[in-house]
C-alpha cells in the first residue's frame, strides 16, 4: 500500500486521553478520476463515539466505508494511505476481510434486516462465524444481543416472526443487535437515524450511548444536533478534507476553523 | 461573525437581539447621565423622570429574556451564535442593574435636594464621568464586537476603584469635620458606591464580550485598585 505525500494536518483540538483504536494516516480515496478524500489523518479512540459531520459529498461516508473496507466493493475505488485497527494494517493483503468486518461492524442508513425471523437475523453472524457451539449458546448470544440493542423486551414473544415486520425503529435496533451479535470491537453507523421518527431516534441514541461502554463507535450523521448529543468527538469534513476534529463540546461551542463555524451555524452547506 | 445564515430570518433575529441590547445600553447610559445631572444641578424633576424611566429598561430586559429563550428553543444555536445569544442574556442582566443603580442615584439626589448642599458633591461627578465613559466604551465594544476595546474597559476598573476609595476617605473627613454633614455625606457615599458598582457591571459586560468574540474567558488577572476595606490578611485575629 503506497503512502502519498502528506498535506498540512487539519486543526486538531482534541483532548481525548483514550486509547487509539483505529488510526487513519494520510488516507486518500479516489473514485476513478475523482479525488474523494484528501490526506485524512484521524484517530478514533476506544469506547468513544466519534461523529463525522459535513455537507453532502464531503467524504464523511467515504471515510467511514474505508474503515471496514466497504470501498473494496465499489468498482474504481482506490484507497491510498494507512488505516490500522489496534496497530494492525487493515489493508494488509494477508488480512481476511470477512474477519475484519466481524471486528468492525456496520449499521446502515436504511434498516436492512434479512427476510428471516427476528431470531435468525441476529443468529446469522454467529452461525457463519461459528461463534456458538450449541443451540443453547446461540440462543444466549441472540438474547444478549437483543437486550444490548434495547429490543428484547419488545420482541421476546415473537422471535420467530419476520424481522421485516417490525417498525422502522425496531428494525434499526434489530440491525444493531445483528451487528453486535458477532462481538465486534468497532461499530460504524452511516446515518442510522435518518429514516426514523424522533422517538425511535431517541431510543437509538440512548442505545449508542450505552453501547460505547463495550464498543467503539463511529457515526456519520447529517444532524448536527445528533452529533452533539451522542458523540464525544466530532470531525468536520468539507470537500474531501478533514477540516477540524476535536472534543464535541469544543466543536459546537468554539470551533477553531472558519469553515467549521460556517457549517455548524448554518451559514453554508 | 462574517457571513450570512442560509436561513435569512435567523440573521434577522440575531440582529434584532443585538439591536435590543444596543437600545437597552443606550437607555441605561442615558439614565446614568440624567441621574448624575439631577444630582449636580439639584434638579428634582429630572431625578423623578429617571426613577420613572427605569421601568422601560426592565421592560426591554424581559423582551431580551423571552426572545433569547425563543431563539434557543427554535434555532438551537451553536458556536458564535450560541455565545452571542447567551452573552446577550447576561449583558441584559448587567444593563438592568446599571439602570437600577442609576435610579438609586436619582432617588438619593431627590433627598439631597431637600437639604443644603455639601462641598464633596463636586467630587462625585468626577467618578461619574469616568464610569459613564467606561459604560459608553463597553457598549461600543459590544456593537463593534471589539475584543481589544472590551479588554481596555476591563482594565479601567482599577481607576474607578482608586477614585471611589479616595472619595470614600474625603467623605469621612467631611463627616468628622462637622457632624451636620453626615446626612448628606452618607447619601453621597451610597451614590458613589452605586456608581462604583455600575463600573463593576461594565467590567462584567467587557468579560462577556471577550467570551462571545473569542470563545474563551479573559485569562489575565485584573488589576485591582485601592480598596476601602483593609486587606483581611493584615487584620489581627486578636482584634
Amino acid at each position: 500500500m503506497q503512502i502519498s505525500s502528506g498535506s498540512p494536518f487539519p486543526q486538531n483540538t482534541e483532548t481525548s486521553p483514550g486509547v487509539r483504536k483505529v488510526t487513519a494516516e494520510d488516507v486518500n480515496v479516489y473514485y476513478g478520476e475523482k479525488h474523494a478524500l484528501k490526506s485524512v489523518c484521524l484517530d478514533v479512540y476506544a469506547n468513544e463515539v466519534t461523529a463525522l459531520i459535513g455537507p453532502s459529498g464531503c467524504g464523511k461516508s467515504t471515510f467511514l466505508r474505508c474503515l471496514n473496507r466497504m470501498n473494496d466493493l465499489i468498482e474504481g475505488a482506490r484507497v491510498v494511505g494507512r488505516i490500522t485497527l489496534d496497530g494492525e494494517d487493515i489493508y494488509d493483503s494477508r488480512l481476511d476481510v470477512v474477519q475484519l468486518r466481524a471486528r468492525i461492524g456496520m449499521v446502515f442508513q436504511k434498516p436492512n434486516p434479512f427476510p428471516k425471523s427476528i431470531f435468525d437475523n441476529v443468529a446469522y453472524g454467529p452461525r457463519i462465524h461459528g461463534l456458538a457451539q450449541s443451540s443453547g449458546d446461540l440462543e444466549e448470544v441472540v438474547v444478549t444481543s437483543l437486550q444490548r440493542a434495547g429490543l428484547y423486551e419488545e420482541v421476546k414473544d415473537r422471535l420467530g416472526e419476520p424481522g421485516t415486520g417490525l417498525s422502522g425503529g425496531q428494525q434499526q435496533r434489530l440491525c444493531i443487535a445483528r451487528a453486535i451479535a458477532v462481538s465486534p470491537e468497532v461499530i460504524l453507523m452511516d446515518e442510522p437515524c435518518s429514516a426514523l421518527d424522533p422517538i425511535a431516534t431517541a431510543k437509538v441514541e440512548e442505545l449508542i450511548d450505552e453501547l460505547r461502554e463495550n464498543y467503539t463507535i463511529v457515526i456519520v450523521t447529517h444532524s448536527m444536533q445528533q452529533a452533539a448529543r451522542v458523540s464525544q468527538r466530532t470531525a468536520f469534513f468539507h470537500l474531501g478534507e478533514l477540516i477540524e476534529v476535536g472534543d464535541t463540546e469544543q466543536i459546537f461551542t468554539n470551533p477553531q476553523q472558519k469553515l467549521t463555524q460556517g457549517y455548524i451555524t448554518g451559514r453554508f452547506g | 461573525m462574517a457571513g450570512e445564515h442560509t436561513v435569512r430570518s435567523y440573521d434577522e433575529e440575531l440582529s434584532h437581539l443585538t439591536n435590543l441590547i444596543a437600545r437597552m445600553g443606550g437607555l441605561a447610559e442615558a439614565q446614568l447621565d440624567s441621574a448624575v445631572q439631577a444630582l449636580i444641578k439639584r434638579d428634582s424633576d429630572l431625578a423623578s423622570k429617571v426613577i420613572a424611566a427605569d421601568a422601560k429598561v426592565d421592560e426591554i430586559e424581559h423582551e431580551v429574556h423571552s426572545f433569547t429563550v425563543r431563539l434557543l428553543a427554535l434555532r438551537q444555536p451553536v458556536a458564535h451564535d450560541l455565545r452571542m445569544i447567551v452573552g446577550a442574556l447576561k449583558i441584559s442582566g448587567d444593563l438592568e442593574r446599571i439602570a437600577d443603580y442609576a435610579a438609586n442615584v436619582a432617588k438619593r439626589a431627590l433627598v439631597l435636594n431637600q437639604i443644603p448642599p455639601v462641598k464633596p458633591t463636586a467630587a462625585v461627578p468626577r467618578l461619574a464621568r469616568l464610569v459613564q465613559e467606561i459604560v459608553k466604551e463597553v457598549l461600543d465594544a459590544f456593537v463593534e464586537q471589539d475584543r481589544d476595546k472590551a479588554v481596555k474597559v476591563w482594565k479601567q476598573d482599577e481607576e474607578v476603584d482608586d477614585m471611589y476609595t479616595s472619595l470614600f476617605r474625603e467623605l469621612i473627613t467631611y463627616m468628622m469635620e462637622d457632624p451636620r454633614n453626615i446626612t448628606a455625606c452618607i447619601h453621597l457615599m451610597f451614590i458613589a458606591k452605586n456608581i462604583e458598582r455600575i463600573g463593576d457591571h461594565a467590567t462584567n459586560i467587557a468579560e462577556t464580550i471577550h467570551f462571545l468574540v473569542q470563545g474563551t474567558p479573559i485569562r489575565e488577572i485584573r488589576p485591582k485598585g485601592e480598596s476601602v476595606l483593609p486587606d483581611p490578611s493584615q487584620i489581627s485575629r486578636d482584634n
